[in-house]
């Protein structure tokens, strides 16, 4: 093993730790208040990482946004969905606040009747299957991550 | 049946249906429409379509043709069960309902039905085995085996073509009355319900896959996906882990339920077992 290779696995393991103590330390899904649609502090205390949102964003196993809303900033994967709406130019029309409010529970801001699930919420008594029990979709670091890199998706 | 005659059937049936429908490919064999209007009143829907007009042109056009279709493999094996002698009375399903394509010329589009011994409703696969357990004296067959698979997609192809008509009152209504609630509750860590995707967004796409009305009268269906046919309550299945919901189980009252509910959601359109789909 090169000192290269050692030195990123170290990073890489690092990272994993930080992201770790950052979800230990952030607060639970049924202590968030949404007030005026709106999440006023970050999850985790801290910002999230744009480039990690990213790949949660696109990720067909975490967030995968892009199964429900086109992105242009990701024009180069395949099949974006239009069920929501795209979301270029987000960050000129949410806060940050509201951003966050929406991917907390997004029925708290667009009404019960909404398709869209909250990723920062755990449900009960309607057959979740075993292994989601008790967890929200997105951990606090992957909701901050994907606000951060919402944060980003600005009209020229 | 002739090679010739089919292929003549599907070259004015092709032509046909190029202008009757305005879709780029002819409709599936054994059909008149894909899409009609609905007639129950208090009906979600204005227009009914089946899964196959939300298809790409070559998955349709695999639909197209039996010769082609890869359920026929199914099919065809239901027929030779059909003929098959089994269990301790010695009898095969011909022995008592002889010829399925007279015999079985609707029952295909008004199943589940009310079942008085039972006091519930029961579908095609359940009455194929209970016809085998009480009639012939032969073990079920397991759900989505082979076997039922077989019969159930030979049984639901004699009635291709008819329109499906489920009774939903009466004893039905309290079965309807579930399965409506079913259809309409959200389930799973994404807490989602049928009607959320395949009534509010139907025509619209998750990902690389166009949400279809979720209609039944293509099952048992072939599935790119699968490769192999399938149950419908094995399609129920499907949507609900993919909303990461504990799945209720095939044959449960549930699934009964529900397919009653969504077979009345596509009351009018023609059978077209077995569909293909993605």
């Amino acid at each position: 093993m090169g000192p290269k290779f050692a030195a990123g696995f170290c990073l890489v393991l690092s990272l994993g730790v930080a992201a770790a103590a950052a979800n230990a330390a952030a607060i639970k899904p049924q202590d968030v208040v949404i007030r005026d649609a709106e999440v006023a502090s970050s999850l985790t205390g801290s910002p999230g990482n744009p480039v990690e949102g990213s790949k949660w964003f696109k990720s067909r196993k975490l967030g995968n946004c892009l199964a429900c809303h086109g992105n242009r900033d990701q024009i180069g994967e395949p099949f974006h969905g239009d069920i929501g709406p795209p979301l270029d130019g987000v960050a000129d029309r949410y806060s940050e606040a509201e951003l966050r409010a929406i991917m907390v529970n997004a029925k708290s801001v667009f009404g019960p009747e909404t398709i869209m699930p909250g990723f920062y919420r755990i449900l009960e008594g309607q057959r979740v299957r075993e292994e989601f029990q008790g967890k929200p979709v997105l951990t606090a670091v992957q909701v901050e991550d994907v606000i951060a890199y919402l944060k980003t998706l600005k009209e020229e | 049946m002739t090679m010739t005659r089919t292929k003549i059937a599907l070259l004015s049936a092709s032509a046909a249906g190029l202008v009757m429908s305005g879709y780029a490919f002819a409709l599936p064999e054994g059909v008149d429409t894909v899409q009609v209007t609905a007639t129950a009143k208090d009906h979600p829907l204005g227009e009914l379509y089946s899964g196959w007009h939300f298809r790409t042109p070559e998955t349709q056009a695999l639909q197209q043709d039996d010769f082609e279709n890869p359920g026929f493999l199914w099919v065809e094996q239901g027929a030779e069960l059909w003929e098959t002698v089994d269990g301790s009375e010695q009898k095969s399903c011909a022995s008592c309902h002889e010829d399925a394509a007279d015999t079985m010329a609707t029952a295909g589009a008004q199943m589940p039905k009310w079942n008085e011994a039972l006091g519930k409703p029961v579908n095609l696969e359940q009455q194929i085995n209970l016809c085998r357990s009480e009639r012939m004296g032969a073990e079920p067959w397991k759900w989505e085996s082979s076997e039922l698979l077989s019969m159930t997609s030979f049984v639901r192809n004699q009635s291709r073509g008819k329109p499906v008509d489920v009774q939903i009152d009466g004893p039905m209504k309290p079965w309807f009355e579930k399965g409506e609630a079913l259809y309409h509750t959200r389930v799973g860590q994404l807490d989602l319900a049928c009607v959320n995707c395949h009534q509010n967004y139907y025509g619209q796409s998750i990902r690389a896959d166009r949400l279809s009305q979720g209609q039944s009268n293509g099952f048992p269906t072939y599935r790119l996906k699968w490769q192999k046919i399938g149950s419908l309550h094995r399609r129920f299945k499907g949507c609900m882990d993919q909303v990461r919901a504990e799945p209720y189980k095939v044959g449960s009252d549930e699934f009964l339920a529900l397919e009653l509910y969504v077979n009345w959601r596509g009351q009018g359109l023609p059978v077209e077992a077995p569909a293909v789909r993605q």
